[in-house]
């Protein structure tokens, strides 16, 4: 009897749908440890003993020439490349390397690509109600209902990203800097606790450049924010923390002065790019 | 909730009440016109127009997964063969002892081979009930276990099209064979009355007529009803940034599976509405030809759209009634042409170029089938 | 010897040739040897044929075979033997035995049927063979060999060690050997079991399961161990002839996949009516042969390059007319190129025929090569399976060695810079896609030797194609080849306990679930390009 009602309890979630997030645990120090990560693709390492630690609510900035492997990196924690050795842990508890990307996402890791990479069928708001934080699973997304706290909770987004004006509009017809602004408010939308931001400033007017600082140094604090960013003007007016990769392993770390004085990081990237 | 939303919609209430419109025209043409009158319907049209109906349920099943999900499945006729072998199950069971063997258990083509006694997975088939849930059981656990593989390793585009197709072939070969036990080449055939009443009398035919009627509304009422949903807008997210989608926390092969099991369900229940039409099932609806057309009905019609689907299967499908009728040869000539001029000139079908104006809001501005370069990057 | 001393009697033995005829037919020693026969009572009948064997005359064989077959008559009035050639109706045909010129019609009444009993039609054909022996060309000899094992007889021991004594061939020693030795055997003689353990030959084996059943003790123990080493050496025959259909059906493959390994690896593009042009090249290799009347050969080698650029031509009217529309989207490719498909098979049965056209196999390709009793290998199969590595060896060397493969591989990777780099895109597009077709016309032309030639011929391989081409890794040649072979012998491996279509179906599930596995093929591309 008790297991008829158990079952027919709609309320009920089953253990093996329950998604596993849980708290991240940051008591014991940092957000994101990658400790001694190597990758290679057919003999040619692209990550080599990456050693990193970002520490909650930090705004890291990490620069590094082509190839350097930023991207690779960035792959690594969000679940999409397995390394070859090594491991990467969020917070104290959660061994990333166990788990898939969706799950690394609800798990508070949110990430913009390279190309802005929006939904160019949807609409701008409908962007964001995917991003939205709420139960993921295939069921209740399929019953899902529009209610007024998340649309507020989406148009303030869209005044955070300034694209009030464009709400209804594919988000295939928007400019590139637009729908970098768009992929950013799909971030935001996520609440995620740490944030991985490729190039998010690549063809946005210096004006679209100043806000999106303005964006990420306001995030920083509450949210760990990780940004990978070839713009050296705007990592110098964002960067408390650079780190420098080269060659799949961290070359320099430190404040944005130490690191363009650094001999080293002059010669393989800063010589190159004078 | 999600099912009823769409009835608030405009495009889905006039489906609906052409469709209801139609089966009410033809059912008192048929029944109230004189035979005489070149009004009149008869029942061999009446079966003619059950078949397309089962055809455009079967196409909306298509669409769902390749407009709206992006999976081109070259293997639907697999779903939809099922289903009918299923029904064709029931059917044969229904023959009893007239066969012409007059065994009361063994179907005809058993006792030919002789086989001593039912083979397991042909006990209950007796009975209409466990046959109409096998009807979505079988479509629905083979899609399942398929679409749980394929998407879990992320197989998808061309691969998927291409072992969709080996799965369906694959398939046609084991039915072929006598030993698998449902009547190899010849199939299942030789239908006498389905739920106590003669196949062969036009009241019953008008009854199939309707209930595929009906399918068809409630199919494409239960599409709809997915792809206005937020589960929708997924699946058109994973259809074109599947990447994106994941790293927002969505399970895509989830989405992806769901959606693929819902699609071969509603294929069954066409198979299975079509061969008390048509009176015989057999390996050829396994063709792998048969499933590349019926691909090419929804891309006539308009891909994304569903009722696209409809139009598309009703209009090639009539056409080859009257191809085959007039000029059989011709016809395999007009469908490869079909099949040509439709991708190479009318990528979004007959619907995007009817109706192009009315949804432009909704309506994919970039080709649905082409993942956009901002996608690639994100794969890369 | 010199070779003025060599002519001479090359020159003098043509003479004697010519002369033969001409020599009067009463001095011919063939005809008293006929007589004879024909006189000899019953009892006399072996010492006759034994004066006619060893008398070493070449028309001997045609003699005894007439006789063997009631053919051997004598004219009533002249006494002489002649063969008949005709004996129905009321008038026989006739001709000479020692001329062998047709000698027309005579009454039947004049004739006498020269009688033989069936003791000696029983060992007739052991005479004959014997008479064989002593031919001068070996293979002729071994034959003999091989058709006297299991009929030898104590009349026939005495010549056939005779004969072996005189034997320098050795395949043909080991033949009369075995012949020997199954005689023995039967005889009781336990030695005689171990010649016969050496032989794969079926007889052999049947000699020595006699004596298994036999009520000699020792000798059916002696049997039954020369057995299980035969059913050894057996089982590895077996085990190679199933290697080589492997190889072959996997040659097949491999040939079918490899064009589209080009156009679906290297360009990307799906095209399913890759089948049809493979039809094609099979068609126009009949085509060739009704050009060609008598001359199957010449014409096969002809539709080589014919079936190449016939179906390449096909392949560049797809491109320019279809496929260069569709860059980009790869289902639509799919269904356009299936329209396609089907346009080419109907066009097939509307212009020539539904119905298979049958593709002649040149004299040089048919046959098999006899490697032992139990090994026998197709000729046309191994030449197809030469042609697939020859086919493939040229592909890889064009894709490595040549501008034309630089610049595919150039613009596959990257597109706009090839072209920023003044590479014209669109022709090596248009190169590429011939190549591709061209190639699974020469399928064609290899397959019209194994199978029917039908419009179904393409569709029978399109499935299969493209299976190994994503078995394989797409855009590895290599991957192909190696998934077209394995593929093959898998399926081979299956047959003798799946049965032909379980075994189909077994491996398509296991691309299936190993596709499943690793998307990618067995030998994927890593890194960024793979995905870019």
């Amino acid at each position: 009897m008790s297991i008829i009602e158990e079952l027919s309890n709609r309320n009920r979630v089953f253990n093996f749908l329950t998604p596993v997030a849980s708290p991240v645990d940051v008591r014991h120090g940092p957000i994101l440890y990658l400790d001694d990560v190597n990758v290679s693709f057919d003999g040619f390492k692209a990550i080599n003993n990456l050693n990193l630690t970002i520490d909650d609510g930090e705004l890291r900035c990490i620069i590094g020439p082509n190839g350097a492997g930023k991207t690779t990196m960035m792959d690594i924690i969000t679940g999409k490349t397995a390394p070859d050795t090594g491991s990467v842990w969020f917070g104290s508890r959660h061994n990333l390397l166990t788990m898939s990307e969706p799950d690394i996402a609800s798990l508070g890791i949110g990430r913009k690509f390279q190309k802005p990479t929006v939904f160019e069928a949807l609409t701008v708001f409908e962007n964001l109600e995917l991003a939205m934080a709420t139960d993921k699973r295939v069921i209740p997304t399929l019953r899902a209902v529009m209610k007024v706290e998340y649309r507020d909770r989406i148009d303030e987004v869209l005044e955070t990203i300034n694209l009030q004006a464009e709400r209804d509009q594919l988000a295939g017809i928007l400019s590139h800097g637009q729908k970098q602004w768009l992929e950013i408010g799909m971030l935001l939308m996520q609440k995620p606790r740490l944030l991985l931001v490729d190039e998010p400033v690549a063809g946005m007017t210096e004006q679209e450049m100043e806000r999106t600082a303005e964006l990420l140094t306001s995030l920083a604090g509450k949210q760990s924010v990780v940004v990978v960013e070839h713009d050296m003007g705007f990592v110098r007016s964002i960067a408390r923390k650079v780190t420098v990769l080269h060659q799949g392993s961290v070359l320099a770390e430190g404040t944005m002065d130490q690191v363009s004085n650094d001999p080293e990081v002059i010669k393989v990237y800063l010589g190159e790019e004078a | 909730m999600w099912l009823t939303r769409p009835l608030r919609e405009r495009s889905t209430q006039i489906f609906l009440g052409v469709l209801f419109a139609a089966l009410v025209v033809v059912t008192f043409l048929h029944l109230f016109m004189p035979q005489d009158s070149a009004l009149h319907v008869s029942a061999y049209t009446v079966t003619l127009l059950g078949k397309y109906l089962c055809y455009a349920l079967l196409a909306v099943a298509v669409d769902l997964v390749w407009g709206y999900l992006g999976i081109l499945s070259l293997g639907h006729g697999a779903f939809f063969a099922l289903g009918g072998y299923a029904m064709g199950m029931y059917l044969m069971r229904q023959i009893g002892d007239r066969g012409t063997y007059g065994d009361p258990v063994l179907p005809d083509f058993m006792v030919f081979l002789n086989w001593q006694e039912l083979p397991w997975y042909w006990l209950g088939f007796d009975m209409a009930w466990f046959a109409f849930i096998m009807v979505l059981l079988a479509p629905g656990i083979l899609a399942l276990v398929f679409g749980f593989l394929a998407f879990r390793s992320r197989v998808t585009g061309v691969y998927l099209s291409i072992i969709t197709q080996a799965l369906t072939f694959a398939l046609m070969l084991a039915f072929f064979r006598n030993e698998m036990g449902f009547g190899g080449n010849n199939g299942l055939t030789d239908f006498r009355d389905i739920l106590g009443f003669n196949l062969r009398t036009d009241a019953t035919r008008l009854g199939l007529f309707i209930a595929t009627g009906i399918a068809l509304g409630i199919g494409y009422l239960i599409c709809r009803g997915i792809v206005t949903s937020k589960l929708g807008r997924v699946s058109i997210a994973c259809r074109d940034a599947e990447a994106r989608t994941r790293f927002l926390g969505y399970r895509v092969e989830r989405v992806q599976l769901f959606v693929f099991v819902v699609s071969a369900m509603l294929a069954g229940v066409a198979g299975a509405l079509y061969v008390p039409q048509v009176g015989i099932i057999n390996p050829s609806e396994f063709s792998p030809i048969f499933s590349i057309e019926i691909v090419v009905w929804v891309a006539l019609g308009g891909r994304a759209t569903l009722y696209g689907a409809v139009i598309g299967a009703i209009l090639v499908n009539y056409a080859k009634t009257v191809f085959t009728g007039v000029m059989p040869d011709a016809w395999l000539f007009a469908l490869g042409g079909l099949f040509v001029l439709v991708t190479v000139f009318l990528p979004k079908g007959i619907a995007g170029l009817l109706f192009e104006r009315r949804k432009k809001r909704k309506d994919p501005d970039a080709d649905p089938n082409t993942p956009s370069d901002t996608e690639r990057e994100a794969t890369a | 010897m010199s070779i003025i001393r060599s002519l001479t009697l090359l020159f003098i033995a043509l003479i004697s040739l010519l002369s033969l005829p001409a020599q009067a037919q009463e001095d011919d020693p063939g005809r008293e040897l006929l007589i004879n026969l024909a006189e000899a009572p019953a009892s006399k009948v072996e010492e006759a044929l034994g004066a006619i064997v060893s008398s070493g005359d070449p028309r001997a064989r045609s003699w005894l075979e007439a006789f063997g077959s009631n053919r051997l008559s004598r004219i009533k009035d002249t006494g002489d033997v002649v063969v008949v050639l005709n004996n129905r109706g009321r008038d026989w045909e006739i001709a000479n035995p020692l001329t062998g010129e047709n000698m027309g019609d005579m009454s039947r009444r004049e004739l006498d049927r020269v009688a033989i009993n069936n003791r000696i039609r029983g060992q007739l054909e052991g005479i004959i063979a014997m008479l064989d022996l002593n031919a001068a060309d070996p293979d002729v000899r071994e034959a003999s060999a091989q058709d006297i094992m299991g009929k030898v007889d104590a009349t026939l021991v005495k010549p056939l060690e005779a004969r072996l004594e005189l034997e320098e061939n050795a395949a043909v020693r080991n033949r009369i050997e075995q012949a020997l030795a199954i005689y023995r055997v039967s005889e009781g003689d336990i030695e005689a079991v171990d010649i016969l353990a050496g032989s794969l030959h079926p007889r052999a084996r049947a000699a020595l399961n006699n004596a298994v059943r036999g009520d000699n003790p020792a000798l059916a123990a002696k049997a039954k161990q020369a057995l299980a080493t035969i059913e050894q050496k057996l089982k590895l025959n077996r085990a190679a002839e199933t290697l080589y259909f492997g190889l072959s059906l996997g040659s097949v493959l491999v040939l079918a996949a490899i064009g589209l390994a080009i156009t679906f690896g290297v360009m990307g593009v799906i095209n399913m009516a890759h089948g049809e042009l493979i039809m094609l090249g099979a068609y126009t290799t009949w085509g060739m042969q009704q050009l060609l009347p008598g001359q199957p050969g010449l014409a096969l080698i002809l539709s080589i390059p014919a079936g190449f650029m016939v179906a390449a031509t096909a392949g560049i009217i797809i491109e320019r007319s279809v496929i260069q529309y569709l860059k980009g989207r790869p289902l639509e490719t799919l269904l356009a190129t299936f329209g396609i498909s089907l346009i080419l098979q109907q066009l097939v049965r509307t212009v020539i025929s539904p119905q298979n056209r049958t593709v002649v196999t040149p004299e040089w390709m048919s046959g098999s090569l006899v490697v032992n009793d139990a090994l026998s290998l197709t000729l046309n199969r191994m030449y197809v399976l030469g042609f697939a590595l020859v086919v493939f060896a040229l592909l890889m060397l064009i894709m490595r060695k040549t501008r034309l493969g630089l610049e595919v591989r150039a613009v596959t990777q990257n597109r706009k810079m090839a072209q920023s780099m003044g590479i014209r895109a669109t022709r090596v597009d248009i190169m590429t896609f011939a190549l591709g077709s061209g190639v699974a016309g020469l399928a064609g032309v290899a397959l019209s030797q194994l199978t029917n030639v039908g419009p179904n011929l393409g569709q029978n391989y399109i499935i299969d194609s493209f299976m190994v081409v994503v078995f394989g890794g797409v855009g590895n040649l290599w991957g192909t080849l190696i998934a077209g072979l394995s593929l093959g012998t898998i399926n081979q491996l299956l047959e003798p306990w799946a049965g032909a279509v379980l075994a189909k179906i077994i491996v398509l599930v296991f691309i299936i679930l190993f596709i499943q596995k690793r998307p990618k093929g067995l030998f994927p591309q890593k890194g960024r390009a793979a995905e870019g």
